[in-house]
């Protein structure tokens, strides 16, 4: 009988049909500043509209059941304080909270209002404060002001490039696939016949560059990781058996994203995506299609956790999305485009804290617009705040290059 | 016009308008290569796919009804005493896509290959991108094919509004887009299953959230019609949905001709008469929303929209504002006539002299190296996993919006890798007997540049001088 043993690449382009994808910008370890040099952040973005009251469910607020209907999650919640909890899918973010290292921002969002995932996902990801305000994303920016202080290389790992890295600074990508050969002419060829093309030249080489570094961080992971004995799921495997494989590729996910930016010359900032939050029909509470791609979001930060090891304690991740859902179910077991929504904050940099942003809590007349739950915090006040403190971004820079036109989103503070 | 210019615009015509050349084609263009395109519009639409033949309602209805014996099946066995097996929606859902949907993309991947009209194909994959219906959900897996050839294929040269209203009635959107469920919150439907039926002093029959559901709604407005800032309001889509109510399809109590086919159900339908951007609509049935569609269609907004996103598709990631001028006017004149706003673009000067800097998708790069080497595609089991890995996974746009077609999209490192490892694979297994240097002229004709066709001349094997023109940044671009 032949064992089949997927080998990591495999499970990772198991992961690349789950809709994971993954991006990386690298900035080598250069800085003047040792510690500085070590400190590393992870942009998540879930994309279509990820629902905050799933996400982390005020269980405590008097008008969350009524509101929810059956979308109300009530005991199954893992609690975090009197008023929320966390979604029972997101059990390793939960450990997480507990022991200090993962926030929630419960009513956040963009300076967008607009309710369309196409300008509120640029908005997120240009970090302009409305639709068609910048071309380049917000972290290339960051990774370009970054530069002009230390050498900072640009990583991005996804079969297409996301907004949020896209602009001045080169940025690299990777994703899962059999690897080079590198043995092979072509590349070589192709560099000579590129030489005078602006667009293919630049990514070829750095796709290139990357190839290595990738051989290099799944050498360094070594064959003994437990995950890489995990059988494919039998035919007629249940659900359950589906979601847990689908888990476990997002955690391997994660750990390969670990597993680059450990290396001596791997990326200090990192955005990572995941999609189909769009929820309209058929959500479901504690189980169903929202639990099931919030497991798959545990499992990317459980890998990003324990990959990192000794680094997690220089690390923030931070998890985002376009807009929230309507507070109130629809008529069809769902919900439909909202405004705030929750975001999370992880890492063994945090500062232990409770909520990020205040409450509006979900009274009739607390809904934005009679129908959503109503942002408190603008999301570049938070983007800011791990800029700022925790990658040593000057303040200046942030306001008038990063995030310009945003002074009035002041930057969250004493969040590292 | 001289003999050079020429010889350029017959490569561009099957280049940027069609999906690249197959040997030969850029010699058939060449003595008019305006009317070559010209030639390919015809009223009675695009080509079809060959399919089995199954209607969208066909492939909805076998789906309800494979999942109720599953479900029957299950509660046999939990009666027996065994364990219940749980039905699996996704392994259920890959067994129809290799069979159902894996044979209409192959057929569609077939059609692109081989076909002598691949302007009007590049035309018709435009619009079934506009109005993208995505495999991405369990009940669109096996309907996109269908959709295509029902509601978007006859009409790409007709006119815009029925183009609108075939789309926006057909199944497979009103699933994709949960339009389906959409039920008026004060229609006799939502009453009877609010309360029982009436006077039988039944129990409520609700067993799940039923009321309205505005995604169609929004995404007509926003991706369909009048875009993102054509100045509707959050009021403007929910009334919008409210006319939408009623407009679905045939489910399983509706044995017969409509099951699994488009319906209005009256008794869905909210009452009342709605605005919608500042027009009252009288209160109706079907008519309702379709006098609003029509007006859609009608609105400067819209022609403006997609215009822009035409233009933006065929010549560059900017388009040259004096061609969507070109287009809008074409389109206003005609009163939004798909075939003659198509008849405008081949005829605008600014189509043919902007530079060829439109980066491929996955999906047109895949088409245009079998164009190149006169083969048929692969099947399905190995043409799925090339474009997963290069990012376009068949018939599984990420979401409403479509694929997108800019190179800012496609063009990333690990994208350009991964394009070379495909270049190698494919040249690697294509049977070709022909000098690569010949290849290279049929494929690009005078669009080839002197380097490309140095490096290619200079490979050390067919295969490798194959695999540098189809990575030659020509061939990357159209």
């Amino acid at each position: 009988m032949n064992v089949h043993v997927p080998t990591r690449r495999g499970l990772l382009a198991t992961a690349a049909g789950f809709g994971l994808s993954l991006q990386v910008v690298a900035v080598p370890a250069m800085a003047a500043d040792p510690d500085l040099a070590r400190r590393k952040v992870i942009v998540v973005i879930c994309r279509g509209g990820m629902d905050g009251l799933a996400v982390a469910p005020p269980i405590g607020d008097p008008d969350y059941r009524a509101l929810r209907g059956i979308l109300a999650l009530n005991d199954a919640a893992l609690p975090l304080d009197a008023t929320f909890g966390l979604h029972p899918s997101l059990a390793a973010t939960h450990a997480l909270a507990k022991a200090g290292e993962a926030r929630i921002a419960p009513a956040i969002a963009t300076p967008d209002r607009a309710r369309s995932h196409f300008e509120a996902q640029d908005v997120l990801e240009t970090g302009a404060g409305g639709v068609y305000g910048a071309t380049s994303g917000w972290l290339n920016r960051a990774v370009d002001a970054l530069s002009a202080h230390r050498k900072v290389e640009a990583l991005s790992v996804g079969a297409t490039a996301p907004l949020i890295l896209r602009g001045k600074a080169q940025a690299a990508s990777w994703s899962p696939g059999r690897a080079v050969d590198a043995q092979a002419r072509l590349p070589g060829l192709l560099q000579d016949l590129y030489r005078n093309d602006p667009l293919l030249g630049p990514a070829l080489a750095r796709g290139l560059a990357t190839e290595t570094l990738a051989q290099s961080a799944m050498a360094a992971m070594g064959p003994e990781a437990p995950n890489m004995t995990a059988a494919p799921p039998q035919p007629g495997a249940t659900p359950q058996a589906r979601q847990q494989q689908g888990r476990e590729a997002a955690r391997e996910l994660g750990r390969t994203l670990a597993g680059f930016m450990r290396e001596p010359a791997g990326p200090q900032v990192a955005a990572l995506s995941l999609d189909s939050f769009d929820t309209h029909a058929n959500q479901g509470a504690a189980q169903g299609q929202l639990a099931v791609r919030l497991s798959y979001l545990d499992g990317v930060l459980d890998g990003i956790h324990t990959g990192l090891g000794p680094e997690w304690k220089n690390t923030v991740v931070l998890v985002a999305t376009e807009f929230g859902r309507t507070a109130r179910v629809n008529g069809t077991g769902g919900t439909d485009h909202g405004t705030a929504s929750t975001a999370l904050l992880l890492g063994g940099a945090l500062k232990p804290g409770g909520i990020i942003g205040d409450w509006p809590g979900l009274k009739a007349q607390a809904l934005f617009e009679g129908r959503d739950v109503a942002p408190t915090l603008d999301m570049r006040g938070l983007f800011k705040g791990v800029l700022a403190d925790h990658m040593g971004l000057d303040r200046t820079v942030l306001e008038t290059v990063v995030f310009p036109g945003s002074a009035a989103a002041r930057p969250v503070a004493a969040l590292v | 016009m001289t003999l050079a210019d020429q010889d350029l615009k017959a490569a561009i015509a099957v280049t940027r308008f069609g999906l690249g050349a197959r040997p030969g084609e850029i010699a058939t263009a060449r003595p008019d290569p305006q009317g070559f395109l010209l030639a390919q519009i015809r009223r009675e639409g695009a080509d079809a796919a060959p399919s089995n033949g199954e209607t969208s309602a066909q492939r909805i209805a076998a789906l309800r009804e494979f999942q109720q014996e599953r479900r029957a099946e299950r509660a046999e066995k939990t009666a027996d005493g065994q364990a219940g097996e749980t039905p699996d929606p996704v392994k259920m859902a890959q067994n129809l896509l290799r069979k159902d949907t894996g044979a209409d993309f192959t057929a569609r991947v077939t059609l692109a290959a081989a076909t002598v009209a691949s302007f009007r194909e590049r035309w018709a994959l435009f619009w079934a991108n506009h109005f993208t219906v995505s495999a991405t959900k369990l009940a669109t897996a096996t309907v996109v094919g269908p959709f295509e050839a029902e509601a978007i294929r006859p009409n790409v040269f007709g006119r815009f509004a029925d183009l609108l209203a075939a789309a926006e009635s057909h199944p497979a959107m009103l699933l994709y887009l949960d339009q389906a469920q959409s039920i008026g919150p004060n229609s006799q439907a939502a009453e009877f299953l609010q309360r029982g039926r009436p006077g039988s002093g039944a129990q409520p029959v609700a067993r799940r959230a039923f009321g309205l559901n505005e995604n169609l709604a929004r995404e007509i407005l926003e991706l369909h019609t009048v875009g993102v800032d054509g100045g509707y309001s959050q009021t403007d889509v929910t009334e919008f949905a409210r006319a939408m109510t009623g407009v679905s399809i045939g489910g399983l109590r509706d044995q017969g001709q409509a099951f699994g086919a488009p319906v209005f159900r009256a008794v869905a339908h909210e009452p009342g008469a709605r605005t919608i951007m500042g027009v009252r609509y009288a209160e109706g049935g079907r008519e309702q929303s379709g006098a609003i569609l029509a007006d859609l269609a009608r609105k400067p907004e819209t022609a403006r929209f997609v215009c822009g996103k035409i233009a933006r598709h065929f010549v560059a990631d900017d388009p040259p504002p004096a061609l969507v001028e070109r287009l809008t006017k074409a389109w206003a004149s005609s009163n939004g006539d798909l075939g003659r706003v198509a008849q405008a673009l081949v005829s605008a000067p600014e189509a043919w002299e902007t530079p060829q800097e439109k980066f491929k998708t996955p999906y047109e790069f895949i088409v245009s190296s079998y164009r190149a080497a006169g083969v048929r595609p692969s099947g399905f089991q190995k043409l799925a996993p090339i474009l997963i890995a290069l990012g376009q996974k068949p018939f599984s746009a990420p979401s409403p919006k479509g694929w997108p077609d800019d190179a800012a999209s496609w063009a990333a490192p690990d994208a350009i890798v991964k394009r070379m490892q495909y270049a190698q694979a494919f040249t690697a297994v294509a049977t070709l007997d022909r000098d690569p240097k010949d290849l290279a002229q049929d494929a690009l004709g005078a669009r080839l540049s002197p380097d490309t066709a140095k490096a290619v001349a200079r490979a050390e094997s067919r295969p490798e001088g194959f695999a540098l023109l189809l990575m030659s940044p020509e061939f990357q671009r159209r």
